[in-house]
């Protein structure tokens, strides 16, 4: 971007520079910590305390949390192909959708016994996992494979096209509006209260499926043979194949992973929300993806973080300032990102961002 | 047929004869009809989408920019009939109204009221504007990050709209009737012609529809032979090497939003007088991938691929998928209607498309030597199947 300021004079332009910089180092970081501590002032100022927003926070913790799992998977096919998967909304929603039915096939309700219960979610869990995962292969295998050498804009527009193909499978699976689940896990039972902050039981649900399953993914891929072929891939994809590594393969197994964290995510957005419908995913889906922007696309540990920043501020916008204007408070987030920082908060630059 | 298909970008003078033939049968077409009929209602939203598509065409298949929220400018031209010719703002002026050049309303009548052809041009000057202030952010990205900053900017226009009759902009002034909708809008009222009135019949609305499209056509054929639209292709095949050989990138850009904008502005203006209603539920996501499809459909950049794309879609889309084939699934033993399942219909055409014939219908000669032949491809993924 050095071809608008070529013909500045030096001074001028080094002032510019500076600018620039400082704003792009701590802008996106100043821009976020605008929303909470205006929230913490006007807080302090009416109440007295921090109760409030340490609600609406540990709120946005557990939220984050689902929306990791989902940002991780956009994460990971961004890392590998520089494709937005934009059916990944999508493949969530399919997951929430297969754990529902399961839940009628295992017959699991309100006021089970705990243990019957954890078996029967669990299995319905790693179900959903697979069968998200197999269904995100599909969709590289039908959508983005016969593309990799058309232009790049190719892809985006026929996962589009997947993603209304699969909304459209949600409408008919369970019709068009939407429709309340049973409350399995008592979700917002109040489990511990620490200073007046409550934790309730879908926060710690939240917590103890993503934590773990981020640690699997982070370990597979640091330490297994296949996560260092997709990591190698995802660095030089022709080096990569002289180096004997199936690319086709490693693609597919970042589909599947990708999957399968999307449809872990779905069972738990179905015990934490206790609604479904077949538009959950393209909302989801986006605020994923600027999670995963935010934090640097390509890069795992962005993608949580940027998760967990956006669930929080997804919750902030919710509770202060109307369900109604969530979305503009997270899209005006997205373009600002976009716009000051496309790199994220710790990605590296890339082609898109210049 | 496939010595038709290679012909197709026509020059000069083949490209007049054609456009005069069509137009002069399209121009006869409604007379085989009652002048009430669906038909003509259906030709009537074919010809405004074709005005759409031709304008997100400037954007997407002239200068290779991928817009996924052109519904912004279709809901900010219905806005600006909705608030300049309607009864909107009932409270201007003491409530006696504030009418310029609208005779067909009575005087006194509450609301502003602007001339049809003065609300076109207001229309082209805000929608031109938004679409540079929209384009400006994703001036210095690229690919698919440009849709995602469009389309974020579609859904926080669509937000506004749904939630405009939160804001009141002053005591009685609401910016959006929200899911209400804006409603009835002043019918079209041309210099020299009687007030155009859908109850009596529709033929003036397609007849003007049709003048519409042909400026339009005029106007895009004009723009891709000129400097600019060499400019915008240019950026499409390479911005580098565009930016190198003295294209003005900012510039280019900019005027590609803003033209493009406008197109849809001008239909957004048209649709809005002629559903006579402004609803925010108009302005959904899914519209824009609606009017993506059509210019994928038809060809990327061809000018009457995208016409004849954007006819066909709208046809689907308002005849044959709820008229012809909506009982099919009932008639199969399926317990629902085609109509709920448009859009995935869509994004099936769109896949269907992309996947087995990219360069559309009618190809623009140099994109179809591009995904044919690699010509230009670099832009494409690097990871190759062996």
């Amino acid at each position: 971007m050095s071809t608008n300021s070529a013909t500045a004079d030096p001074a001028g332009r080094r002032l510019a520079d500076t600018l620039r910089e400082a704003v792009s180092k701590y802008g996106l970081i100043a821009v976020l910590l605008a929303l909470p501590v205006y929230l913490a002032i006007s807080d302090l100022a009416t109440d007295g305390n921090l109760t409030d927003l340490g609600n609406n926070l540990v709120l946005g913790l557990s939220n984050g949390a689902i929306i990791a799992l989902i940002a991780l998977g956009y994460t990971l096919v961004y890392g590998i192909i520089e494709l937005i998967n934009f059916a990944h909304g999508e493949v969530f929603m399919i997951g929430s959708f297969v754990a529902f039915g399961l839940w009628g096939t295992f017959g699991l309700t309100e006021g089970m016994a705990v243990p019957g219960m954890i078996a029967g979610l669990l299995i319905a869990m790693v179900i959903a996992m697979i069968v998200c995962g197999a269904l995100n292969v599909m969709i590289e295998r039908v959508a983005y494979k016969p593309l990799r050498n058309a232009p790049k804009l190719a892809p985006l527009i026929t996962a589009i096209g997947m993603s209304f193909i699969l909304q459209n499978v949600g409408i008919l699976w369970l019709g068009s509006s939407q429709s309340s689940v049973p409350d399995l896990i008592d979700q917002s039972n109040d489990l511990v209260t620490v200073g007046g902050v409550v934790i309730n039981n879908g926060d710690v649900l939240a917590a103890a499926v993503t934590i773990p399953l981020v640690f699997l993914l982070t370990s597979f891929i640091n330490r297994s043979r296949l996560g260092k072929a997709m990591r190698a891939t995802a660095q030089d994809p022709d080096a990569a194949r002289l180096m004997g590594i199936n690319v086709n393969t490693t693609i597919s197994m970042t589909f599947l992973l990708g999957g399968m964290l999307a449809g872990a995510a779905g069972l738990i957005n179905l015990l934490y929300q206790t609604s479904i419908w077949y538009f959950q995913g393209f909302q989801a889906g986006l605020v994923a993806f600027t999670a995963a922007v935010m934090g640097g696309i390509g890069n795992l540990k962005g993608a949580v973080l940027g998760g967990i920043i956006i669930g929080i501020i997804q919750q902030l916008a919710e509770f202060r300032i109307g369900a109604e204007w969530t979305a503009v408070v997270v899209f005006t987030y997205l373009v600002l990102i976009m716009v000051f920082r496309p790199q994220g908060l710790i990605g590296e630059e890339t082609r898109e961002a210049g | 047929m496939s010595n038709l298909l290679e012909n197709t970008p026509l020059k000069g003078k083949e490209n007049l004869v054609v456009a005069a033939v069509a137009l002069g049968i399209a121009a006869l077409l409604p007379l085989l009809f009652d002048p009430l009929s669906l038909f003509i209602d259906n030709f009537i939203l074919a010809a405004a989408y074709v005005v759409m598509a031709l304008g997100l065409n400037i954007v997407v298949g002239f200068a290779g920019l991928l817009d996924l929220g052109y519904v912004a400018f279709y809901a900010l031209g219905a806005y600006t009939v909705g608030w300049f010719a309607s009864d909107h703002f009932s409270s201007v002026n003491g409530g006696k109204g504030l009418h310029v050049l609208a005779e067909a309303i009575p005087p006194e009548f509450p609301g502003i009221h602007l001339n049809f052809l003065l609300v076109m041009v207001v229309s082209v000057i805000i929608v031109g504007i938004a679409g540079m202030l929209i384009g400006l952010p994703t001036l210095r990205l690229r690919g698919d990050y440009i849709a995602i900053v469009t389309l974020a900017f579609g859904e926080i226009i669509f937000r506004f709209a749904i939630n405009g009759d939160e804001i009141i902009l002053a005591e009685g002034y609401k910016l959006t009737n929200g899911r209400q909708a804006i409603s009835p809008i002043d019918t079209i009222d041309l210099p020299f012609f009687a007030p155009f009135d859908s109850a009596f019949s529709l033929r003036p609305f397609y007849w003007f529809c049709l003048v519409l499209v042909a400026i339009v056509l005029l106007v895009n054929f004009r723009l891709r032979d000129s400097r600019q639209g060499r400019a915008w292709i240019a950026i499409r095949e390479d911005e580098v090497a565009a930016a190198s050989m003295g294209v003005p990138l900012v510039k280019t850009k900019l005027l590609a939003y803003a033209t493009g904008a406008a197109f849809g502005g001008i239909s957004g203006v048209f649709l809005g007088s002629y559903l006579t209603s402004v609803n925010a539920n108009n302005f959904q996501f899914g519209f824009s991938i609606f009017i993506l499809a059509m210019i994928i459909l038809g060809g990327l950049g061809s000018i009457w691929g995208v016409a004849i794309g954007a006819i066909l879609l709208s046809f689907i889309n308002s005849y044959f998928i709820p008229e012809v084939f909506n009982s099919v699934p009932r008639k199969l033993g399926l317990d629902f209607d085609l109509t709920i399942l448009n859009f995935g219909i869509f994004g099936f055409l769109i896949l269907l498309v992309m996947v087995l014939r990219p360069q559309g219908i009618l190809p623009e000669r140099r994109r179809a030597l591009e995904l044919t032949e690699g010509v230009g491809a670099g832009d494409a993924i690097e990871v190759r199947a062996p």
